[in-house]
């Protein structure tokens, strides 16, 4: 019995930041991802009367998105001709030489600590995506885009109490959510 | 008089700490919100799980899409939306 229904006309607001961060994460190219998630958008409707209604509506564009990540790599791949592996091979004869190959990688310290904190990016945009829309659109002006409180109010025709007020209810769900999700 | 002017309640100083995130608090107001600080457990509370919330968001890699950029996303979108409506 399928429990999730599709209402795209919510998707561009709902999820855009969502899927953007779960793809700038995994791409580090602003314009390449934002393509991505256009195509997945796109992709979603063309295929919405294969949806089952079994996965929320995120979690079914989420995998779409997967797809189109893999598609791009190919893509690159398929373009250079060949992917590019690099191996090196220490054998008894390079001990003493070439010291910097033996030594641990600093980046693979660090290695978990960048997939962490992507995870944690991702429990957040998923928080921000229960927050009432004016709720997460003040909340993503003000943490992320670090907008100053003049211009927020100005852009919303708030008052700066109003604001705060918003601030304060996003940050206790924020919150909330967070302890429940990730701390 | 001289009371009220220096003991904040409970949701002013919530509002302080908000404020405080963004570094938007006065002097004055941390004076304030770190008295309070001394004697309130939910003013104690609140403090720590703000100050994790915003660790947390400091940490992790956010970023989003600009106003404008989501606003092309939502032009390009709506007339596939129609096109798909219409065939």
């Amino acid at each position: 019995m399928p429990d999730h229904k599709l209402d795209p006309n919510k998707w561009v607001s709902l999820y855009s930041d969502y899927l953007f961060n779960y793809t700038i994460t995994r791409i580090n190219d602003r314009e390449v991802a934002k393509d991505l998630v256009q195509e997945t958008f796109f992709a979603g409707l063309k295929s919405m009367v294969n949806f089952k209604g079994q996965a929320s509506e995120r979690t079914w564009l989420i995998s779409i998105l997967k797809r189109k990540i893999i598609d791009h790599y190919r893509k690159i791949n398929s373009k250079k001709g060949k992917a590019e592996v690099k191996v090196n091979f220490n054998t008894e004869e390079d001990e003493g030489d070439w010291l910097e190959e033996r030594v641990a990688d600093p980046y693979d310290r660090t290695a978990e600590d960048t997939i962490e904190n992507e995870e944690l990016a991702m429990a957040i945009q998923k928080c921000m995506s229960k927050l009432s829309q004016k709720q997460a659109q003040v909340f993503k002006m003000k943490t992320i885009e670090g907008m100053d409180t003049e211009t927020i109010c100005n852009e919303l025709n708030i008052t700066a109490s109003n604001l705060w007020v918003i601030i304060h209810r996003a940050r206790t769900a924020m919150a909330d959510c967070l302890e429940n999700n990730w701390f | 008089m001289k009371r009220k002017f220096l003991f904040i309640s409970c949701e002013e100083a919530q509002e302080i700490c908000d404020k405080s995130q963004y570094g938007e608090a006065t002097a004055w107001e941390k004076l304030k919100l770190n008295l309070r600080y001394l004697y309130c457990s939910i003013t104690r509370k609140y403090v720590k799980r703000n100050k994790k919330l915003s660790d947390s968001i400091n940490q992790a890699p956010l970023d989003c899409l600009q106003k404008e950029e989501l606003n092309a996303l939502q032009k390009e979108f709506n007339l596939k939306l129609e096109q798909q409506k219409q065939g």
